[in-house]
């Protein structure tokens, strides 16, 4: 049986101005997978994730050309850009606490989609924080704020945020650079379990952390796709590139 | 492999010399450290001066009239006389209906500015503009006000054009404090509203608001004793020498009255009536000054109170 993609990116390129970030990317990440990207700095791996929930249209030098489907419609097409953004999940590299109470963290994109109900949203928050495992240690100060969370269980709010909505993929743009290794681990289990629900995309700076979680690895270099591989390939002696092997293993430039 | 010997602090130097000795370089470097704190500190300190200094001399030329009933009373004696009611109720009018103006006015046009305008021509045209308009000396607005609001919209001579001038002026600096304080709010807040599908609005109105808010009563409480202390805004477009008024009334004026106002009132009493009580100019401006601190004592407590909810 083959699946149609959950996302299929074709020839994505992005220039901000002159300078040309992406030069024609294309990959396809498979319902429920966990999909790496990795790639050294500069190499376009947030650009790319900001131009599939279209928050690059902050950026007002950007201009965008290629297509990027999500179950076959273009997201570059849909009209209702908040609606996408509730399907695309996103998780920045620095936790962001909102200024308000973990509860109000947590119900302020189900509320700005129009849920009042209390009961509701109750059970909204309670499984968006289990699902980041952060439920235990809040549960009793709901109405604490965000804010004062250590950055570990401030990035664990980030994602219960990202949950928030019941999108349909995640993406984690180097969600770990600011935590505690202890704490990444405890994310990457619950990554683990949310792939049952959700496609994820995992940029990550870290290759063994790839090399953990993904299915599938994409290697980004320099705005162009070096390879896409499954993992046993792509973290063996023998993936498709020279240069994967290289930068997998630490030897790169 | 053999580790060093572990040695006392200070072991190896020449007999006699201590580790931190006081050397002359390093007195020299105390010494200038401590003269450039005194010369800062006396600097500050100086600043107090003037104010007690302005502050002690209004009140002891101004004590002979200060009372309630200067409060209360409307001028008599064809102004030689009697209090600054209907002055001090006409300034409050002007104060409150002018704010109320260019405050909703200027934090709209700045929350535009700031969370919705692209970096492009238009939106440093109109920055531009908000610098120069901000620059314009108040005589100018007088005259501005006097053309567009009493001449061209025929409002008159009138409470509602002098406040429509005072608002003009101080539009721009509510304008860039209030982008100030929208700046200053992290922009890693709003994208992470954005990136679960809010709209600019409701990332406004849930996060950008409630913590700038203190920030833009900054701006606020600053124009509030302009607004109060120009004279010539109002000379040209609605205030007047004198208006009866009666002991106390809490509101004698229309929009579309002439009224009294303090900082006018103050400039007639010193330089246009023959035979004033000496005492009554410096009551005067005790009064409007006593109206500048009591407002901005509210609010700046009001901020006080708003700082205490920011939430980060």
């Amino acid at each position: 049986m083959v699946a149609t993609p959950h996302i299929a990116v074709r020839d994505l390129r992005l220039a901000y101005g002159p300078k040309e970030v992406l030069r024609g990317v294309s990959f396809e990440v498979r319902r429920n997978e966990i999909f790496g990207i990795i790639g050294p700095a500069q190499s376009g791996k947030t650009s790319l994730l900001r131009c599939l929930n279209r928050t690059i249209e902050f950026s007002s030098a950007a201009r965008v050309a290629g297509a990027i489907l999500v179950d076959g419609q273009d997201v570059r097409k849909m009209a209702d850009v908040h609606e996408l953004r509730r399907r695309i999940g996103m998780v920045a590299p620095l936790p962001v606490g909102l200024p308000l109470s973990i509860y109000d963290n947590v119900a302020f994109a189900p509320r700005c989609a129009g849920l009042t109900r209390k009961a509701e949203l109750d059970a909204l928050v309670e499984r968006c924080l289990r699902q980041a495992a952060l439920w235990d240690e809040v549960k009793d100060h709901l109405d604490c704020l965000g804010t004062r969370l250590s950055g570990g269980q401030q990035q664990r709010l980030t994602i219960a945020r990202a949950l928030s909505p019941q999108p349909e993929i995640l993406c984690l743009d180097e969600f770990s650079i600011a935590i505690d290794p202890v704490t990444t681990m405890r994310i990457e289990e619950a990554l683990k379990e949310l792939k049952r629900e959700l496609t994820i995309i995992l940029v990550t700076n870290l290759v063994q952390q790839a090399r953990r979680l993904a299915t599938r690895t994409m290697f980004l270099w320099n705005g162009e796709v070096v390879e896409i591989n499954a993992n046993e390939v792509f973290f063996s002696d023998h993936p498709a590139s020279r240069k994967t092997y290289e930068y997998v293993n630490g030897r790169f430039g | 492999m053999k580790t060093p010997p572990i040695t006392p602090a200070g072991a190896g130097m020449q007999p006699g010399a201590t580790m931190f000795a006081e050397t002359r370089l390093v007195r020299r470097k105390l010494f200038s450290e401590a003269l450039a704190k005194w010369i800062f500190f006396g600097m500050a300190a100086a600043m107090v001066v003037p104010l007690l200094c302005l502050v002690a001399y209004l009140l002891a030329r101004a004590m002979p009239s200060l009372s309630l009933n200067f409060l209360l009373d409307p001028p008599l004696h064809n102004m030689t006389q009697g209090g600054v009611w209907p002055a001090l109720v006409g300034t409050v009018y002007l104060v409150v209906i002018g704010l109320s103006i260019s405050v909703p006015v200027g934090v709209m046009a700045a929350v535009y500015l700031n969370e919705y305008a692209r970096e492009n021509w238009f939106h440093r045209a109109i920055t531009m503009a908000v610098i120069n308009l901000a620059g314009v000396p108040s005589i100018v607005h007088a005259l501005f006000g006097l053309g567009a609001f009493v001449y061209a919209a025929r409002f008159g001579y009138s409470v509602l054009s002098a406040a429509l001038t005072l608002a003009i002026m101080t539009m721009p600096v509510v304008i860039t404090s209030t982008r100030e304080a929208l700046a200053s709010v992290p922009h890693g807040f709003r994208e992470a509203c954005w990136n679960v599908g809010a709209t600019r609005w409701q990332t406004i109105k849930a996060v950008v608001l409630p913590n700038s808010i203190s920030g833009m009563l900054t701006g606020v409480i600053l124009e509030v004793s302009r607004t109060a202390g120009e004279t010539a805004p109002i000379m040209f477009t609605g205030a007047v020498f004198f208006k009866a008024v009666e002991r106390g009334d809490l509101f004698p004026y229309h929009l579309t009255d002439q009224c009294m106002a303090l900082s006018m009132h103050l400039y007639v009493l010193a330089t246009q009536v023959p035979g004033v009580k000496e005492s009554l100019p410096f009551a005067t401006a005790v009064v409007l000054l006593g109206v500048v601190l009591l407002v901005n004592a509210a609010l700046i407590g009001l901020r006080v109170y708003l700082r205490s909810r920011k939430r980060w």
